[in-house]
């Protein structure tokens, strides 16, 4: 367990470092087009998510504890947390929250800051799997379970393909696994489209460089 | 009835759920609606395209409703998986003008337009609401009554948009099925628990006791299967059945399609459904079930409808 630092995030009250506040603006604008995304300030730290996490006892920040951090000025060191990786996407706090947030999708959008900046958990290389298999539909146009899993347990744990040899040996004796990926026809088609659409995903003008300072808190998530 | 439905099988039925795809056209084509598969359909985005960029993420997904709208045939998506990202899809785009506009320069990209017109369903709800209860009872051939199914619903079906109009803390419509059909489905609390989803290749050790729990549970109340309605699910509590548990116990129980079971009842033969493709058949464990598979066994329909 990780102990938190409580003057790892901002460097005086009211005053975020300038890491911080990138990573604030960013976060701030992609929940900004979630619907629903600005009830971030209406949580009232109930542990609703958390309770209802099939995955909390294996994180080292609990859900609440994101909001928390996040309206405390912490979010890199938030990023640097298992956390938002271990989210199986199951809805359940997000079906349950009393202030209707879309904490899923919160953490959809964490997910695609760290991409985006490069900061992951130490020895947790979870988003390998998600930009894995993003480049499986850009290379095939659909998702082979095979060369997933294959790459991914190369580049990350090969030891994991041993521990899971017994379960891979039993899908294919039973004819559940597929030996050639399938292609698409109209794979040009499809990465004409993620080309284009990749153009608005590109990190936009994130700061004014020379603020550094912002209020933490209320203010900031008040949009 | 004669109803026709454009098919998004999905990767995972291509593949690890290859029963489930032999079960949904088994069980279409016997109640005479057609399930026409979308032609070159791609890879839906599913949860991991969202992590990492989410324009692309609902363009790639988009793609397919485009694709769909040139017969306006309704989409049925039977991984839940695809459900979510295409259902969210289509609702985001219809929500977000923005994102909407960026998504349809996106698809004109590649020569395509979508207009939302497709409606996103999972086959569990168009078995209900469409074919509906009677009909089904009406097409039955077989009892299910030696079957004691642990109905698991998992996360995406139920949340956040629920396919089925129901609770979604305490969904029953696959119980209430089952039962008109004569089964007798157990009392199985954790049926919108998380069996840990892709967390299986990721955090194995993590994914294994969400998984595992699942079947103990389903196990402890006398179920002699379980059914899903989702790939992911159903291989993650099937592959349980080749793991060893820490305490030495086993933890073996067939784990089943919800299409496989209705196609047994209407007179699909197992090999039809799939059932070869189980790492369980259901008579290992539960030799009773064979007498509803034996083709002529006697209409037990009567008497066991309620329950």
């Amino acid at each position: 367990m990780k102990t938190l630092d409580p003057l790892a995030g901002p460097i005086a009250p009211g005053v975020l470092s300038k890491k911080e506040h990138e990573l604030r603006t960013a976060f701030l604008e992609e929940i900004e087009r979630i619907p629903g995304g600005g009830r971030l300030n209406q949580c009232i730290q109930c542990g609703t998510c958390t309770a209802s996490c099939p995955v909390s006892h294996a994180m080292d920040i609990t859900p609440r504890q994101v909001i928390g951090m996040f309206r405390a000025g912490a979010i890199e060191e938030l990023l640097e947390s298992r956390t938002i990786w271990l989210c199986a996407s199951c809805y359940h706090c997000t079906l349950r929250c009393p202030a209707q947030i879309q904490i899923t999708d919160l953490f959809y959008a964490l997910k695609r800051i760290a991409i985006e900046e490069g900061i992951f958990p130490k020895r947790f290389p979870v988003h390998v799997m998600s930009e894995t298999f993003t480049n499986n539909v850009k290379r095939y146009g659909r998702n082979y379970e095979v060369g997933l899993l294959l790459t991914y347990f190369l580049k990350t744990k090969p030891i994991g393909l041993f521990r899971q040899r017994n379960a891979g040996i039993a899908l294919l004796r039973h004819g559940r696994i597929k030996l050639r990926p399938d292609k698409i026809k109209g794979i040009e088609q499809l990465r004409k489209i993620i080309a284009k659409a990749e153009t608005f995903d590109l990190p936009q003008e994130k700061v004014t460089k020379e603020k550094v300072t912002a209020a933490v808190g209320y203010e900031s998530i008040g949009r | 009835m004669d109803k026709r439905y454009t098919y998004y099988p999905g990767c995972s039925l291509h593949a690890t759920g290859i029963a489930y795809d032999k079960s949904m056209r088994a069980v279409f084509d016997k109640l005479g609606s057609e399930l026409a598969e979308l032609e070159d359909w791609n890879c839906c985005g599913a949860t991991a395209y969202m992590s990492v960029q989410k324009t692309v993420a609902f363009a790639v997904s988009a793609r397919n409703l485009a694709l769909a709208e040139r017969t306006g045939d309704d989409v049925v998506a039977p991984c839940s998986a695809c459900y979510y990202a295409l259902k969210h899809t289509r609702e985001g785009m219809g929500e977000d003008p923005e994102l909407r506009a960026q998504v349809d320069e996106a698809l004109a990209a590649g020569g395509l337009a979508t207009d939302l017109t497709v409606a996103v369903r999972h086959p569990l709800e168009v078995l209900l609401t469409d074919i509906g209860i009677p009909q089904l009872i009406e097409a039955q051939t077989h009892s299910l009554e030696e079957f004691r199914p642990a109905c698991y619903y998992g996360c995406q079906i139920v949340r956040p948009f629920g396919a089925v109009d129901e609770d979604p803390e305490l969904p029953m419509s696959m119980e209430n099925l089952f039962t008109a059909l004569g089964a007798r489905p157990v009392d199985y609390p954790p049926k919108v628990r998380c069996c840990g989803g892709m967390l299986v290749a990721t955090m194995p050790e993590v994914a294994t006791d969400l998984s595992m729990d699942l079947v103990d549970w389903a196990i402890a109340n006398e179920a002699n299967c379980i059914v899903t309605v989702c790939p992911l699910c159903q291989s993650n509590l099937d592959l349980i059945n080749v793991t060893k548990g820490s305490n030495g116990k086993s933890h073996q129980i067939p784990v089943l399609y919800f299409t496989q079971l209705i196609g047994l009842a209407i007179g699909c033969t197992p090999e039809e459904v799939g059932m070869q493709h189980a790492l369980i058949p259901p008579d290992a464990k539960a030799p009773r079930l064979r007498s509803a598979q034996d083709r002529g066994a006697p209409l037990t329909i009567a008497g066991t409808r309620e329950g």
